[in-house]
């Protein structure tokens, strides 16, 4: 009950996200446990935690990729601006298309850079003319810090980038379909120093226009780009608040442990 | 015997090993590598002797029957001496059953015999004294520093060599044999007359004073049946095999997948007369009923029928392949199109099947020269009379069945009509080969671009 009243306590008037009592199943084994969390609008919130521990289990339920999974069941309810997208009238392929999301590892299609971030916008009619098309790609390019990178590039495999580059491109991707949300798992964990420095900096641009929710493993990636971090333990959401309190004086005492490197 | 000695040393070699490993000894490579070493040498050269023993066996008999035979036999002709060493060769065991029948005399057959049987112990003896004094020399290269592995490794990948060696030449030799009887067809038939020729009907007489002694050999009226038919069955095998596969990987739940494959392939499996007659009794009057229904003429023998079966033949050859390749698509791609908001339809056409288009290409290919190489269905459904037609409900002749029907019956071996089928097979295989080189290419290229 306390729990509760703590999570109650951070929740901000304007919460875009507002999960209650969310259990995940997979098969007879229980992942989430009654989660509780709500994720502000345009800000960056983390979700931390050891490895195993149900992130991407709770990441999948926001834009229902969970539904893919034969053997997994979602309960409880998630709203989004109010409207609860498990609700059976909910279409999901709608849905996704105002929610972008971020693979751990960086999944381009086989296809050119060009068709890569113009798939969504062709997919969902949204744009007719070629022309228009274009400028989409390019400003989705932009957005992602890739223009300039593969502006001549354009007709080359999407697979041919870098690694760094390619995740950019699924960003770039993900922002061209203009969703409210990004969901990102553990973007840069197949990146290096620099590549995880751009891409964080992308994050910290994209927040005065999108929703992000990004699970990391990295400490400092939270503490940078974040501005609430949630911390998950074996499936329940153990504490959530802004992230400098929770980086610096945490209420609970296994939250302390994680962020302190004392826990395994 | 010598794998037995084989064994032997095998674990002899391998205790030795042991051995060191027991005294702490630093052993270069491990003691199953040691007794493998000296277990090769104690086998395989024997081994090899051996072949060579049984492949030379008929020759040393011959020679050792020769001085036996009775001067009635050699007095007939080269074939009856022949025929008489045959049989003296395949009796060789229990030639005392021939002593009564005045075949051999007693004395003879007891010198026959006997060196026949000296023979074989030698051979026997000397095999297995090699063996061991491999076995042995071997043995005594063994030391703790001896790198046993990388001897066992070069001695292993010569052996694969040389299977592969086997393998390649054999086809070489295949291919070279039918190369050189369609050379001598070419010498009795001319070259343009059989590739662009028209018409066909290889009757060539048997007596020379026959009416219409020399056949015609167009192949072209061949080649176009079995482009006819092979295209009626590809419209059948494409898209049920394709629509099937995607349905396989994507829309079925694990189990039923796990059930239906295997069904589907069941369908490869049913011996191609099945289908045969399945075509001639039963699709080829359907057929043409239909077709009569709807006032067409259509032959009990078409090659709309012969199609139709043999498509659904070779449904399983597209669609097992397409659902592995398909089933093969990194699931992280199905992922990212979902959720950027694609329907289950939109990522299979849009991600999935071009990511898999190598693979499906390939699997067509594969189903393409199955149709073409297919006989039984044809022979039984679609008829022999060799017409030039595009028209898919008269009877059509391929060039596998006209191969079947020139090779059986009474013909001499070295008749145009016979060699013919050599002609025939080496352009069917040249075709098969285009076909696969073309599919490399395709395959090929796209990896490049999208590796
Ligand atoms: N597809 C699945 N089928 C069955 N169980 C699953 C599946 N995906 C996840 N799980 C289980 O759910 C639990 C949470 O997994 P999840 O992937 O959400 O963890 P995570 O916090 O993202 O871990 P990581 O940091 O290693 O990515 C784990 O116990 C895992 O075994
Ligand atoms: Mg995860």
């Amino acid at each position: 009950m306390d729990k509760e009243l703590e999570n109650n306590n951070i929740i901000e008037n304007k919460a875009l996200i507002e999960c209650k009592n969310v259990d995940v199943f997979y098969a007879n084994q229980q992942a989430l446990f009654g989660i509780n969390l709500n994720i502000g609008e345009k800000e960056v919130t983390s979700l931390i935690g050891p490895s195993g521990c149900g992130k991407s289990t709770f990441l999948r339920c926001i834009n229902r990729m969970n539904d893919v999974i034969d053997i997994c069941r979602v309960e409880g309810s998630i709203k989004i601006s109010n409207e609860d997208i498990y609700h059976p009238d909910i279409d999901v392929v709608e849905l996704r298309s105002r929610i972008g999301m971020v693979f751990q590892k960086p999944n381009p299609f086989p296809k050119s850079v060009y068709d890569n971030v113009a798939y969504g916008p062709k997919l969902h009619g949204r744009i007719l003319h070629k022309d228009d098309l274009d400028e989409k790609v390019e400003k989705s390019l932009e957005r992602a810090g890739l223009w300039s990178e593969v502006k001549d590039r354009l007709s080359e495999p999407g697979t041919s980038l870098s690694g760094g580059q390619q995740q950019r491109l699924c960003i770039a991707r993900a922002i061209a379909i203009d969703p409210s949300i990004i969901l990102m798992d553990e973007p840069c964990s197949a990146l290096d120093p620099i590549a995880t420095a751009k891409i964080e900096e992308l994050i910290d641009e994209l927040k005065d226009n999108f929703t992000i929710t990004i699970v990391t493993h990295s400490m400092q990636q939270a503490a940078r780009v974040s501005q609430r971090t949630a911390f998950f333990h074996l499936g329940k959401l153990i504490e959530v608040g802004d992230t400098e309190k929770i980086f610096r004086s945490p209420d609970h005492e296994q939250t302390e442990a994680y962020v302190t490197g004392r826990y395994g | 015997m010598i794998i037995v000695l084989g064994l032997l040393s095998f674990t002899i070699a391998k205790q030795r090993a042991l051995l060191y490993l027991q005294n702490n000894e630093p052993l270069r490579s491990m003691p199953v590598y040691h007794g493998l070493y000296v277990s090769l040498w104690a086998f395989l050269i024997p081994f090899f002797l051996i072949i060579l023993f049984l492949t030379f066996k008929a020759n040393y008999l011959n020679y050792l029957v020769t001085p036996y035979l009775s001067e009635e036999t050699i007095s007939l002709g080269s074939e009856e001496i022949m025929y008489v060493k045959n049989f003296l060769i395949n009796n060789i065991s229990n030639l005392n059953n021939l002593i009564n029948s005045g075949f051999i005399s007693e004395a003879d057959s007891n010198s026959l015999i006997e060196k026949y049987q000296n023979s074989r112990l030698i051979s026997f003896i000397f095999v297995i004294v090699l063996s061991i004094v491999l076995s042995f020399v071997s043995y005594r290269k063994l030391s703790v520093r001896f790198d046993a592995r990388r001897r066992v490794e070069s001695i292993l990948k010569f052996i694969f060599f040389i299977f592969s060696t086997i393998a390649v030449l054999t086809t070489i030799g295949i291919i070279l044999s039918l190369i050189f009887e369609t050379l001598r067809f070419f010498s009795q038939v001319g070259f343009f007359d059989f590739v662009f020729g028209t018409h066909w009907s290889p009757q060539t007489a048997i007596r020379e004073d026959q009416v219409g002694s020399s056949g015609s050999f167009g192949a072209i009226p061949l080649f176009t049946g079995t482009l006819l038919i092979t295209a009626v069955a590809m419209s059948i095998a494409a898209p049920l095999g394709l629509y099937s596969a995607i349905f396989l990987s994507q829309y079925a739940k694990p189990k039923t997948r796990d059930f239906l494959k295997p069904i589907l392939e069941i369908l490869a499996g049913i011996p191609t007369v099945v289908y045969g007659f399945f075509a001639a009794l039963t699709v080829g009057p359907f057929v043409r009923s239909c077709g009569e229904y709807i006032g067409l003429t259509v032959a009990t023998e078409s090659a709309l029928a012969a199609g139709l079966v043999m498509g659904i033949m070779i449904i399983p050859y597209v669609s097992s392949l397409s659902d592995d390749v398909m089933t093969a698509v990194p699931l992280s791609l199905r992922d990212g199109s979902l959720a950027l908001g694609a329907t289950q339809a939109e990522t299979v056409k849009k991600v999935i099947i071009p990511a898999a288009l190598p693979g499906i290409v390939s699997a067509l290919l594969l189903a393409i020269s199955r149709a073409i190489g297919e006989t039984m269905i044809v022979v039984m459904a679609a008829g022999l009379a060799a017409n030039l037609t595009a028209n898919p409900l008269s009877a059509v002749t391929t060039v596998t069945v006209q191969i079947v029907t020139l090779l059986v019956g009474d013909q001499e071996f070295d008749s145009a009509k016979t060699l013919a089928a050599f002609a025939l097979g080496l352009m069917l295989f040249v075709i098969t080969l285009a076909l696969n080189v073309f599919a490399m290419i395709i395959v090929r290229r796209y990896r490049e671009r999208y590796e």
